[in-house]
């Protein structure tokens, strides 16, 4: 097959662009498609970060924003650490740093839940050094949980040695300086 | 091991021992992406800034042993060449991505090829591992392994929320990427395929080629993959890609089975052809080569074919890549050279097979 824009060189690379619901097929060369912009290789420009812009795209209507700007212009959002601002985040579908997350954090519940079906919190690992403490306080929820069905449930002996528990992980916490 | 030994095998030694359900699932595979709390991801980061991280893993990583993968070797991108690249790509131990970065990438790498950690790709650290077959807790058992090692010596960003920081917001969370290779080819000859790929997808989950995102479905090989890492646990996460391979395996063998009983001689007449074709073409394409093979394959696992062992086609797949067609000759070849080297390779491959 010979590629449909030059009609010379063999068509090499072959994509189907979906725009709209409507199916295009391409056939192209590698030269072409070059210039066309279309593909570098390995690249692939029609990446999940152009579909992702489209989702943070900086002007959407979120509520807050909204009602601010008939009024003062708001400070444009910037990441204190590396300078990347919403607008560049949104156009390049990526953050600048592990900081930009606390720079981003009011608008990013809504783009994490329609990208992660519905979540915009962690329920995964917890890494062993840093988060030793986040241990504790994951083990201390789960074990508050646990008491209010014990005693739901009547299970009154189980229950004591439950809070014994809580209270111990809540003294070592304590005596750690933690929170 | 040397960069030669990992470039010249075709067949990584983790493909070597044979996984349960290898007729149908080619290999398993998680990647974990990490970053530094500290420096800018490397799409932000400076040339010095990525350089720093290289040698952090060089001083405290490289040439050091970890307990469940022994020796661990650093392949820096710019000390290799363009072909040299291709071949680790093609043996799934880095990415197109990280193969075409202009900036400070890296791979560590392990004895056996299972474990890879990609440096300065999209996120400062990916670590991946590949395992024959279908192995899934076994994978991410091993990548949590060198998750912990690492984090044992370096500051991974991470927020009590939001999990692990990412570059890219679609990795956020567990950072886990779960994927297994599957060979379908009665699911596709029957035209099923089609009707299950919707559902897969309502799962959360993605069906993709065999190069990841973008890729063609070659030689009928899928990859399928969790799309989300937000809002469940890596065990959840596995567990959900689990339950579906698993139902996609009895789908397949459905499919075999009715083909073998209703259309016996027609499945029977494809197997030979290829075979055939195969064995004595003098010229082939890529993609018909991938068919061709794959066919044969199916008519291995289902008994069709006797005297040649499964595991020579998955060798073959990777070996007949552009990259190893060229580093085998030592030379860069046009598409058409390549298309004769491919089919002597193949030639020379199954005959011997079928000598033994």
């Amino acid at each position: 097959m010979l590629c449909q824009e030059c009609q010379q060189r063999p068509a090499s690379l072959h994509f189907t662009k979906i725009i709209n619901g409507e199916k295009t097929e391409f056939h192209i060369c590698e030269t072409c498609a070059k210039d066309k912009g279309e593909y570098i290789p390995g690249s692939n420009s029609f990446s999940i970060h152009q579909l992702l812009s489209g989702l943070l795209d900086a002007d959407q209507p979120f509520s807050s924003t909204k009602k601010q700007s008939f009024d003062t212009p708001r400070p444009e959002l910037k990441c204190t650490h590396c300078g990347m601002t919403y607008q560049k985040f949104a156009e390049l579908g990526r953050f600048g740093c592990a900081e930009c997350y606390k720079s981003f954090d009011e608008k990013l519940d809504p783009v994490f839940k329609r990208i992660h079906g519905g979540n915009a919190s962690h329920q995964g690992k917890i890494p062993k050094r840093k988060g030793k403490d986040l241990h504790v306080h994951r083990e201390l929820e789960e074990l508050k949980e646990r008491l209010k069905e014990l005693i739901e449930n009547e299970a009154f002996e189980e229950a004591a040695e439950t809070r014994d528990r809580i209270r111990s992980l809540e003294t070592t916490l304590h005596k750690k300086g933690g929170e | 091991m040397s960069l030669e030994s990992f470039i010249s095998q075709a067949v990584s030694p983790w493909m070597k021992n044979e996984g349960p359900d290898a007729d149908i699932v080619i290999s398993s595979r998680v990647r974990l992406a990490r970053n530094l709390q500290n420096v800018p991801f490397p799409i932000l980061a400076t040339e010095e800034q990525l350089q720093g991280i290289q040698h952090q893993v060089d001083h405290k990583f490289a040439n050091h042993s970890h307990r469940q993968f022994g020796q661990l070797e650093l392949l820096k991108m710019n000390d290799l060449k363009e072909n040299e690249k291709r071949v680790l790509m093609e043996k799934h131990l880095i990415s197109p991505n990280l193969a075409n970065s202009a900036k400070e990438g890296a791979v560590l790498l392990s004895e056996d090829e299972s474990l890879s950690v990609m440096i300065n790709e999209e996120d400062h650290f990916r670590i991946q591992c590949l395992l024959s077959g279908f192995q899934l807790d076994e994978v991410l058992k091993f990548a949590n392994s060198m998750d912990d090692w690492m984090e044992e010596k370096l500051d991974f960003g991470f927020d009590e929320r939001r999990g692990y920081l990412t570059s890219c917001p679609t990795n956020v969370g567990t950072g886990l990427r779960s994927s297994v290779m599957m060979h379908l080819p009665a699911l596709v000859l029957t035209k099923n395929l089609n009707r299950i790929l919707p559902a897969i997808n309502q799962l959360g989950l993605v069906v993709r080629g065999i190069y990841g995102e973008g890729s063609e479905a070659l030689g009928n090989l899928f990859q399928i993959s969790n799309q989300t890492t937000l809002g469940k646990s890596e065990q959840d996460i596995v567990e959900d890609l689990r339950s579906v391979v698993k139902q996609l395996i009895q789908h397949e063998r459905a499919a075999r089975e009715l083909l073998s009983e209703e259309s016996q001689n027609q499945l029977e007449d494809r197997i030979y052809r290829s075979y055939g074709i195969l064995s004595y073409s003098r010229s082939m394409e890529s993609k018909e080569a991938m068919q061709r093979l794959s066919d044969v394959r199916l008519g291995i696992d289902i008994g069709v074919i006797k005297d040649v062992n499964g595991k020579i086609l998955n060798e073959l797949m990777i070996l007949t890549q552009p990259g190893f067609l060229q580093q085998y000759a030592g030379e860069q070849l046009g598409t058409s050279q390549r298309d004769e080297r491919r089919a002597a390779i193949i030639r020379e491959r199954l005959k011997l097979e079928g000598d033994i």
